[in-house]
């Protein structure tokens, strides 16, 4: 860990707010890419069996 | 040569995204890691901000890609009103909250750089107040798209706004130029001033800006994918109450 002296709070305050909100836009964005992707699978599978 | 317009279509756009995406996301986590590793481990204390140097890492390339999001929706904003391709209204509705994302974590880790160099977390700074604006905007485009149910109304709505909010895109870049005044310092790095940060600084500070730049493309191509999906299932599901 680097000596971050009196400013510590600050330097480690926004890797902890950026990481998190980076982190938490790339789960949402596959977390709802494969919710969407299954989805659409049973709806297009319902409609081929209804022709 | 294939046309760019054959993406057109979003059977080749899946297609190719699906093929393009793993690489660049892995491209994306690499340059990512080394640049911050790099830049928060192995690079020195500035001898007037000290330690909050580091966070130049996170918010230079945040604000990048929060004002270039804006301009790559544009774009796919201007393909969508003159050549009417779902695909590009669908990018543009994809790479909102993501430019939003990045908008927020340049103004809090700028707020949070700002209160022990400048003494306060805000000032109604040209840039800092156009920074702002365009989040606010961000904000508004988000919320139109889920607002209207029709998607070509919400696209046409929506490619309207960000051709007014362009304005405030170029302000947030240019803002220091135009008004001589305020807090924020010049551009960090540009074409004609490239000593402006040292190059201890430089070098891992470009490597994070490449990784941005990726993280974005990942994620707007991912996002992208889910809206095109969302959009066909939205079309089987109307077909399917008319029958």
């Amino acid at each position: 860990m680097p000596e971050l002296g009196k400013y510590a709070a600050a330097v480690l305050t926004s890797y902890a707010v950026s990481l998190l909100l980076l982190a938490g836009l790339a789960a949402f964005s596959l977390w709802r890419a494969r919710r969407v992707r299954a989805a659409l699978r049973k709806v297009e599978d319902r409609a081929r069996r209804h022709g | 040569m294939a046309s760019i317009w054959e993406y057109a279509n979003p059977r080749k756009f899946l297609e190719t995204s699906d093929r393009v995406l793993p690489g660049l996301a892995l491209l994306a986590a690499i340059l990512l890691v080394v640049g911050l590793v790099w830049g928060f481990f192995f690079t020195p204390d500035d001898y007037r901000q000290g330690s909050t140097v580091k966070i130049i890492y996170l918010h230079v390339p945040s604000a990048l890609i929060a004002i270039n999001g804006w301009l790559m929706m544009l774009v796919a904003s201007l393909i969508w009103l003159i050549r009417r391709h779902h695909v590009s209204a669908l990018a543009a509705r994809a790479a909102a909250p993501v430019g939003a994302t990045m908008t927020v974590i340049a103004l809090l880790t700028g707020a949070i750089w700002g209160q022990p160099m400048w003494g306060t977390w805000w000032a109604w700074d040209p840039r800092l107040t156009s920074f702002l604006i365009l989040f606010l905007f961000y904000l508004g485009y988000i919320a139109l798209w889920a607002a209207i149910e029709d998607d070509d109304t919400a696209a046409d709505l929506t490619s309207i706004l960000c051709l007014v909010g362009s304005v405030f895109a170029l302000l947030s870049r240019y803002a220091v130029n135009f008004w001589n005044q305020g807090l924020h310092q010049g551009a960090s790095l540009s074409m004609d001033k490239a000593d402006n940060v040292a190059n201890v600084f430089y070098v891992p500070l470009l490597v994070c800006m490449a990784g941005f730049v990726m993280l974005f493309l990942a994620l707007v191509l991912l996002r992208t994918q889910t809206e095109i999906r969302a959009r066909r299932m939205r079309a089987l599901l109307a077909r399917e109450r008319m029958s």
